[in-house]
């Protein structure tokens, strides 16, 4: 994983210039005057917590959005994108952090979606074939180009984003976290990829949540905080402690596991846990799994995607059905409870997708955050608005949720603040257990830090709490225990004081495939 | 209360510039202005028109579209959509009818005529049961709404058919010594001056606009409706919501049949046709968003009331019918168009 600095392009070519960019929506200002350059050939990160201004800084170099003020050179050049097309055809692409494919498609037609290859009026669905065929064996993907994208899975379908964005051969390639749904063996085929494309001379521009990874791969750092740059540096001269310490602007620590108290009673107790495969699959996406969690203990299950840590906590929900096994709440099988009745019963969960899974978009703050104890404020047959009220309040106050208040559109919040807003609608249910499935997940370092202090605290009052990450440094943060999950079954477990090296052995991600 | 209204507005005002104020307010009002600006316009144009009689006359129309209206938005704030209801308004005016004519059990030998509240009920029940039905499919069975809606549609249509034979039940007024009499007392009768249809459509409002606002029931649609999964996830019990919204729509489309038959004294198989469309377009004009999760009673009737008086002042100032629907289908589109402009740029910003 050593780059090879002395194999950098000879002539350090500056391709783009931002020069002062600044950007206001209304009384906000997302971007306050950035300026940086992109070297042909060789790969920048952008770090920044959430709302630091990085997408807004890659959607106007790709041309979504043009900025307030502040110009884009492009070999030497000054140029203004009125729309992304403009942008695609001066060679700059960008792939979405969200995937922006048809999932009723194949593979082939979705890479070549919006530019066919006509042939005498006609598709030309051979060569469209063969070239992606061509690309999936250089990003050694066992892919047929011919498979309907919604069999894949999803860090497969983030390799097709992938593949579509390097056949449109561009000079400037935007990835926008593109490794946050791929397993450990693709992320090194996608560096792999990056430093052939380099190589190649093109030039790519990195956001990632994951600083180790984006170490890894960058040659320049570009740091934002609050829209406004805070560093930018050449990789010789900086490491993990200089990024964190620029993106949030003092030195950080998750935390460690809370101590001086003693665990209660079993709170959650996990039995022989079989689930089937819900796409069909001959196989068992949990394996046997048992599991007890101790009233105050905190659990870390750490694994990498597909491991079954999602399908275990949405099973212990109720969201899935296990084939066997028993799950008992202190002593009582919820097995054959609904969602509803298990919350009531105490027994939470924290959905790994909070965009999907974890928030109505229409509701205001507010709403969200009562939305699972309504039945707390209702009085014969109607809510009583004042009740509400002081429940939301003080949920705003236990989670410390930064919102103007509880009437805003949740849209309004960043990612780390909407977050907070699913933790605090689960635990003004007052659970005795909590699932979170990736808390950590897309927020930013300070969030984080925040989100796991908040557990740690309630955990202390007698909340036993499980939660998956697919991150090393966070299993060592506030976990008294870590549990590695390896295709279903429990392949480890380790108390606090483990090495991340053994972690990762654990989860089989040292083992190549 | 006025506290956190004083709230929002300081960080309103910080939120947007100052000078957005008045298109918002024109945006977000839109239908209360649209009818103001038809009532004024007609005004203007008849002398008829701006009298307590035609509004009161007007009114009476309206309050077969608003019933219809109102169980469309449940439906809609679900996140569906419920054509049947039109076929479902025709079917129980003709089963009022029939219950009406009187009830041959041939067994007994016997004919039972139920009084007027015994109609009602059964009527009723009746709506419930078809859109019990919808519901199911929806919930359980997972058939897609528009699906399930539209073959309920058709099937409650066919019954109707069957029923009559094609033909029509006109004696509805019933006998005083079977003690069946008073059917036409929903759509002539007026309490204080306000016809009986149009009472029956404000009690209905209020009561929706109670439970979609203050109870927990409402609470579960507006969530289920934004958001199936994140409501589930909450213990938020999403397919007895969903099979709740469409017994309601039944059970507002056999009050609206009730009222219908009682209006025109008859019952025919073929009433209340398209309808269904009439009703969706009274929920869209009234700021409902038909990807679910957003929409209001009092936009609804505001949607109903303006196509209700634009169409009747249509008639009143002598426009062919022709024109009426070119206008109506404009209405429409219109209001489609300010609606997504209200939602589309807040659904973007994450």
């Amino acid at each position: 994983m050593i780059l090879a600095y002395d194999n950098l392009p000879t002539v350090d070519e500056v391709v783009l210039e931002a020069r002062n960019i600044a950007k206001s929506f209304g009384n906000t200002h997302a971007l306050k005057g950035v300026n940086f350059d992109i070297h042909r050939g060789q790969v920048t990160t952008l770090f920044g917590e959430n709302g630091a201004g990085k997408s807004t800084l890659m959607k106007i170099l790709s041309g979504v959005i043009t900025p307030t003020s502040g110009e884009i050179v492009l070999d030497g050049e000054s140029i203004l994108f009125n729309n992304a097309n403009e942008a695609r055809a001066k060679g700059i692409s960008i792939i979405h952090q969200e995937l922006s494919l048809a999932p009723n498609m194949n593979v082939r037609d979705n890479i070549f979606m919006g530019r066919e290859i006509i042939k005498g009026g006609q598709v030309d669905f051979a060569e469209e074939e063969r070239q992606a065929r061509e690309l999936m064996a250089e990003l050694e993907e066992d892919i047929d180009p011919l498979t309907p994208l919604e069999e894949l899975r999803l860090g497969q379908q983030q390799i097709i984003e992938i593949a579509r964005a390097i056949s449109q051969k561009s000079r400037i390639l935007i990835m926008d976290e593109p490794t946050s749904a791929l397993s450990a063996a693709e992320v090194e085929v996608l560096f792999k990829v990056i430093r052939d494309l380099t190589t190649k001379g093109v030039s790519i521009v990195y956001i990632s949540h994951h600083l180790e990874e984006a170490l890894t791969i960058t040659d320049h750092a570009v740091v934002l905080r609050d829209g406004t740059m805070t560093a930018y540096a050449p990789r010789k001269d900086i490491n993990l402690e200089w990024i964190v310490r620029n993106m949030v602007g003092e030195n950080f620590d998750l935390g460690s596991p809370p101590t001086g108290y003693e665990f209660g009673n079993t709170a959650l107790h996990v039995k022989n846990l079989v689930i089937k495969d819900s796409g069909g699959g001959d196989y068992n996406v949990v394996d046997n799994l048992s599991i007890d969690v101790k009233a105050g203990e905190i659990v870390c299950v750490y694994g990498l995607m597909g491991a079954g840590r999602s399908e275990f906590m949405e099973c212990a929900a109720g969201r899935l059905r296990a084939q066997q096994g028993h799950i008992l709440l202190g002593d009582e099988d919820v097995n054959k409870l609904s969602i509803a009745e298990r919350i009531q019963a105490g027994l939470a969960l924290v959905p790994e997708d909070r965009q999907k899974d974890g928030l109505v978009q229409t509701m205001t703050v507010g709403q969200n955050l009562s939305l699972a104890s309504i039945g707390e404020f209702t009085h014969k047959l109607l809510t009583s608005k004042a009740d509400e009220d002081s429940l939301i309040d003080e949920s705003i106050r236990a989670v410390t949720v930064k919102t103007s208040g509880a009437e805003a559109a949740i849209g309004s919040l960043s990612g780390g603040n909407q977050q907070k807003v699913v933790i605090g609608k689960m635990l003004a249910t007052a659970p005795k257990v909590l699932l979170l499935d990736e808390p950590s997940r897309g927020i930013d370092i300070g969030a984080k830090a925040e989100v796991f202090k908040l557990l740690a605290e309630r955990a202390k009052q007698g909340l036993a709490v499980v939660y998956s990450t697919s991150e090393v440094a966070e299993c060592l943060s506030i976990a008294h225990r870590i549990i590695v999950m390896h295709k279903g079954k429990i392949s480890a477990e380790f108390d606090h004081t483990a090495s991340k090296e053994q972690i990762m052995a654990a989860s089989g991600e040292s083992v190549t495939h | 209360m006025s506290a956190t209204a004083q709230k929002q507005t300081v960080q309103g005002v910080s939120a947007a510039p100052k000078k957005l104020d008045i298109g918002r307010l024109l945006l977000e009002g839109r239908a209360f202005f649209a009818l103001i600006a038809i009532i004024i316009f007609f005004s203007l144009m008849s002398p008829y028109y701006f009298t307590v009689n035609n509004f009161l006359i007007m009114s009476s129309h309206v309050a077969i579209f608003g019933l219809l209206a109102l169980g469309m938005l449940l439906v809609i704030l679900n996140g569906g959509i419920d054509l049947s209801v039109g076929s479902t308004l025709g079917l129980c005016g003709v089963f009022a009818g029939f219950l009406m004519q009187g009830v041959n059990i041939e067994f007994l030998g016997m004919t039972f005529y139920p009084s007027l509240w015994v109609v009602v009920v059964l009527t009723c029940l009746l709506g419930a049961a078809v859109g019990t039905v919808n519901g199911v499919l929806v919930a359980h069975f997972k058939v897609p709404a528009f699906v399930a809606t539209l073959g309920t549609m058709y099937v409650a249509r066919g019954i109707a058919l069957l029923m009559t034979n094609g033909l029509t039940y006109n004696q509805l007024e019933g006998k005083p010594e079977l003690g069946n009499t008073g059917f036409e007392w929903l759509g002539f009768n007026r309490l204080a001056g306000i016809p009986i249809s149009v009472i029956v459509l404000i009690v209905v409002a209020v009561l929706c606009g109670l439970m979609i606002s203050r109870t927990a029931f409402g609470r579960w649609l507006y969530a289920s409706g934004g958001n199936e999964t994140a409501a589930d996830l909450s213990g938020v019990p999403i397919k007895r919501v969903k099979v709740t919204v469409y017994l309601l729509s039944g059970v507002c489309a056999a009050l609206a049949g009730l009222v219908l038959s009682s209006q025109l004294t008859s019952a025919g198989p073929t009433a209340g046709t398209t309808y269904e469309l009439t009703a969706i377009a009274a929920v869209v004009i009234g700021g409902a968003a038909l990807t679910g999760g957003r929409g209001t009673v009092r936009g609804t009737i505001l949607g109903a009331l303006v196509i209700g008086y634009l169409s009747d002042g249509l008639v009143i100032i002598g426009v062919s019918a022709y024109w009426q629907t070119v206008f109506t289908g404009t209405v429409i589109v219109l209001a489609v168009l300010l609606n997504s402009l209200q939602y589309g740029t807040s659904g973007k910003n994450r």
